[in-house]
């Protein structure tokens, strides 16, 4: 039976002290020992990437206390006549990424749309454990295959884009193309060839992101769009792809994140010329992991020093990258779903 | 399962067991009183011929659009391709055929079918060439580096020897990169029995303990990921081997990938503990568990297949990373088991420095060590699969 | 394909032609991978009229509405047998285009699906961008109108065209969903369950839009609430799947029949709620 409540009863009209109270939780000792413990362990894994990071940004002051801000500027890099400089490397770091990412952008895109979109339903989950499995391919056998497989080929390419498309200042290269023996070892070693073996290993990054997300774009307006008379390509234009923005840029960042710290293969494949330039097609380039890998021998302490802030630079642009990409996954409607 | 019912005075229309309902024609509107419609009715015994159809999606008219187009570009691009083209290779045959053909596909499609089917067909051929170009390559690259390395890799000294005392140029029947194998194995070992505790620990940190701190963990850890993996062996090359003068020994390598594997191992447990189901926890903690008896009894053993998973990913990128041992330890010859002593070396040090040093026998041993460094990884991987595929195999 | 110039589409009072189609079902038998599910169905489904599809869940009536328009196929494992006729002639039959079909054939689904990206306009008009039917600017507005008012949304939304798809209620993301099905034209339109997911005042409005478009559109609708077969349909048929084996029709004919004087004594159980 419902009970009618008398006017001095009514919730608005109770006593003002109904406030929270406090709650002691009360943990068992074996809880307070694992908080205890788990404290620790996060706290020490904290405080050793900190330290690395603050050592590596502390470096950035006796660099620039000795080269000054000419450091960022400078394009040489001399260490016997003490000349440092990290514009020439960086330039070269970004060639050799925006050359991978034009490559493997286009490539991880079409894979994705395919495994999710295309393959009959055995063969896709053995094609998603491939792109997986080429993540896990170890840098270093790009970087033969680059130079013993592809360079011989590619050469040819270059020397075919010179000649056809030279008149655009980004594929030109300092030599006469239509000479009858042109000079192979112009195109040779070039951020072009180192390009597309870093882009063969940051793309399996980049499709299996997008593949996941597309394999999360709802079914009820897939289904929508076909039960309407839509083609399949009209379904993934309308439904897959939008719904998977996040992830195509998300993904696409974090493979130039990844292209931008890529050593070995670059190492394998280029030779080391420090200019301030934008052809990629033309031998001789440098980026900051290469030139670390080259000279952190002979280095002095100071030149070592420029040469943990080049890598801090590195390191700096690749965090921005990487957290870019995060929040635009997250923001996205395929980040919602994603972790 | 139904039965058939006939009413004496009708006959059904069709007079056979194919059931209708049928309205009055005229106006689609039954009449009432009409009492004697049929009702369906289904054959009392299934007949054995109800097989599936076989239907398609695929009409005549795509399927010879396809083969079409690229039997008449292949032939086209060969008859042209050495006249008119000056390209040369392979290569640009294959290339120069694709463009043919995505053309010629077009303009056959053109023919009598809406642009949208033209422009599905064109699409769908772009696509296909895309997940083709992809898994090709990676084929050829583990072929080429299986190939080249297999003279090397037949014979057993290979795997059973070390490089001490054999000259770059002597022939593959001698030396092999047993040392670079236990190489590898030891400084990754160390570096995995750091690295996994303090990963393992700080995703549990993260996770089931919480708090504000954790937050700035979780964010340091995510940043941390973002180090490339030269200036990780950079560090370790500058505070162990510079400062504190430690050689380049084994331990500094060890240290050097675990500085490289941590963000990544502790990032992946965090994620693979973030989507375990709240649910679990719920329940356990319902049930008068404390905290650390959920985590160790429902929480971990739940997610041990993805977390297995997580690490031997991780594990598989420690082993094949150049960049870190690069810096931290040498290219030695010699077998050497003790990291704390003597320079030790690795498999992607030993591939590294064998292929700059343009002997093509030394250049063919580490084509073999790349392809040993490409088994192990695979093996690696191959475990993984087992480990996820039980866990869907348990539920 | 009976196709309507579009011209004829702007004009402001709705020419009532039974456009509809005839859709015939014989023998149908549908398979996921070697679990069969339906058991040669057969049925005709009128021109101009609702066909009602009842039965408890899990009987196949869903999956008989999804072989209506070729979407039953889009499961890996799924297979069939028999034919589905449309004015005559079998949508199965090889030659005949996926497309073409669902274009003819349209579908509202029981969870409202407008795509959120697009505007409620632009929603309207997926359709036609969808199957590549072209329409000058006015045309489309005329379309956009038409369809809304057929679907008894224009007046609820016709100062916010531009607004996102999703920001509508769920009846009246339903409603939008009709609209944009009957953008294109369709002979037949297959309804699965469209307002289990509504409210009361929307699954009126809903019904009050199937009785409109009947006219000119051939309806098949699967629901589980027999008193809305009852309101809305002229046919009926009563699927049933006993333990363990596929679902099929038990019984049909005209709605007075089915609920006033059923013959099969499962049906008369079911209409009268001994079971469901």
């Amino acid at each position: 039976m419902t009970i009618l409540l008398e006017p001095d009863q009514h919730p608005a009209e109770a006593p003002d002290d109904d406030q929270p109270r406090s709650i002691d939780p009360a943990l068992p000792p074996g809880d307070r020992v694992f908080h205890g413990f788990a404290h620790v362990i996060g706290l020490s894994t904290l405080v050793i990437m900190g330290a690395i990071g603050l050592f590596l940004g502390y470096q950035s002051i006796p660099t620039f206390r000795r080269y000054g801000l000419g450091f960022l500027t400078e394009s040489q890099w001399q260490p016997e006549q003490d000349v440092l400089g990290i514009s020439a490397v960086l330039l070269g770091t970004a060639t050799v990424a925006v050359v991978a990412l034009a490559i493997a952008f286009p490539l991880a895109l079409t894979s994705a749309v395919y495994i999710s979109e295309y393959a009959a339903p055995r063969v896709k989950s053995f094609l998603v454990s491939l792109i997986d499995l080429m993540a896990a391919v170890p840098s270093i056998i790009w970087g033969l295959w680059g130079f013993f497989l592809l360079q011989p080929k590619a050469i040819h390419v270059a020397h075919w884009l010179h000649t056809h498309l030279g008149f655009l200042p980004f594929f030109h290269v300092d030599t006469d193309p239509e000479a009858a023996p042109w000079a192979q070892s112009r195109y040779a070693a070039s951020a072009f060839i180192a390009g597309i073996a870093v882009s063969m290993m940051v793309l399996p990054m980049a499709a299996a992101v997008m593949r996941q997300v597309f394999s999360q774009a709802p079914p009820g307006e897939r289904e929508a769009a076909l039960a309407l008379g839509s083609t399949r390509w009209g379904m993934i234009r309308t439904v897959v792809l939008p719904f998977g923005r996040g992830g195509i840029i998300g993904g696409t960042m974090l493979a130039m994140g990844r292209a931008l710290g890529e050593t070995i293969a670059v190492v394998l494949i280029i030779s080391p010329a420090f200019e301030i330039k934008f052809k990629p097609l033309e031998v001789g380039t440098s980026t900051v992991s290469a030139l670390i890998a080259g000279r952190f021998g002979e280095a002095t302490s100071s030149q070592l020093s420029a040469l943990l802030t080049a890598g801090f630079v590195l390191f700096i642009i690749t965090l921005i990258v990487n957290t870019l990409a995060a929040m635009i996954v997250a923001r996205s409607r395929s980040g919602a779903v994603t972790d | 399962m139904t039965t058939t019912i006939e009413r004496p005075e009708d006959e059904t229309s069709a007079g056979s067991d194919v059931p209708t309902i049928t309205a009055d024609a005229a106006d689609g509107s039954p009449e009432l009183g009409q009492a004697s419609t049929p009702e369906t009715a289904l054959p009392a015994e299934t007949v054995d011929d109800d097989v599936p159809r076989a239907i398609g999606s695929r009409t005549q008219d795509d399927v010879l659009s396809l083969y079409g187009s690229l039997v008449g570009s292949g032939a086209l691009t060969w008859l042209l391709y050495y006249q008119i083209l000056p390209f040369t290779g392979r290569v640009g045959f294959v290339l120069c055929w694709f463009g043919v053909f995505v053309a010629m596909y077009a303009g056959v499609s053109a023919i009598g079918n809406p642009r949208l089917v033209v422009i599905d067909r064109v699409m769908g051929a772009i696509v296909k060439a895309g997940a083709l170009i992809v898994f090709g390559t990676l084929a050829t690259a583990v072929a080429f580096t299986l190939v080249r390395g297999l003279s090397a890799l037949m014979n057993v000294n290979f795997w059973t020897e070390d490089m001490s005392g054999v000259r770059p140029t002597s022939s593959l029947g001698q030396g092999g990169v047993l040392h670079a194998i236990i190489g590898s194995m030891i400084e990754v070992g160390i570096a995995v029995a750091i690295t996994l505790p303090l990963g393992i620990g700080t995703a549990v940190y993260m996770n089931e303990v919480g708090g504000r701190m954790s937050r700035v963990v979780r964010t340091i850890v995510e940043a941390m990921t973002a180090l490339p993996s030269i200036v990780a062996g950079l560090f370790i090359y500058t505070v162990l081997i510079v400062t504190f003068g430690v050689s380049r020994t084994g331990i500094a390598a060890a240290a050097a990938i675990g500085v490289m594997m941590l963000p990544i191992i502790a990032r992946s447990a965090d994620v693979v503990l973030r989507v375990a189901p709240g649910g679990l926890r719920e329940a356990s903690l319902a049930l008068g568990a404390s905290k650390w008896q959920t985590v160790r009894q429902v929480v971990l053993p739940t997610v041990r297949p993805g977390l297995a998973t997580a690490l031997i990913l991780g594990i598989a990128r420690g082993v094949g990373e150049t960049s870190p041992v690069l810096l931290t330890s040498g290219a030695s010859t010699f077998f050497n088991a003790d990291p704390f002593n003597e320079p030790m070396n690795s498999l992607p040090l030993f591939v590294f420095s064998a292929v700059r040093s343009g002997e093509p026998l030394y250049i063919s041993r580490g084509f073999a060590a790349a392809a040993v460094l490409l088994i192990l990884v695979l093996i690696l991987f191959v475990i993984t699969r087992l480990l996820a595929r039980q866990r869907v195999g348990r539920r | 394909m009976t196709a309507v110039p579009l011209t004829d589409l702007f004009e402001p009072t709705p020419v009532v032609e039974a456009r509809g189609g005839t859709l015939e079902a014989r023998g149908v038998s549908a398979w996921f991978g070697s679990n069969k599910v339906l058991e040669r169905v057969s049925l005709d489904m009128p021109a101009n009229s609702v066909t009602a599809l009842i039965g408890p869940s899990g009987c196949g009536k869903s999956t008989f509405l999804r072989i209506l328009n070729r979407m039953h196929e889009l499961v890996p494992s799924a297979r069939l047998n028999g034919e589905v006729l449309l004015d005559g002639v079998d949508i199965y039959a090889d030659g005949h285009r996926i497309t073409e079909t669902r274009k003819r054939i349209g579908m509202v689904f029981q969870k409202p699906n407008p795509f959120p990206a697009m505007s409620i306009g632009d929603n309207v008009l997926a359709g036609l961008k969808l199957t590549g039917i072209k329409a000058s600017r006015s045309e489309k507005e005329g379309i956009i109108e038409r369809s809304l008012t057929r679907a008894g949304l224009w007046k609820e939304v016709k100062d916010r065209l531009k607004e996102h798809g999703s920001a509508l209620s769920g009846g009246q993301q339903q409603r939008l969903c009709i609209a944009r099905s009957l953008a294109i034209e369709p002979e037949v339109l297959l309804m699965d369950e469209p307002c289990s997911a509504l409210d009361p005042t929307s699954t009126r409005r809903v019904e009050e839009t199937i009785a409109e478009i009947k006219e000119q559109i051939t309806i098949v609708i699967v629901t589980h609430n027999m008193q809305q077969a009852a309101r809305v349909s002229q046919q009926c048929a009563f699927f049933l799947a006993e333990m363990g084996t596929p679902g099929g029709i038990v019984e049909a004919g005209t709605t007075e029949q089915i609920f006033g004087e059923p013959v099969d004594p499962r049906t008369f159980d079911y209409v009268n709620g001994r079971f469901g």
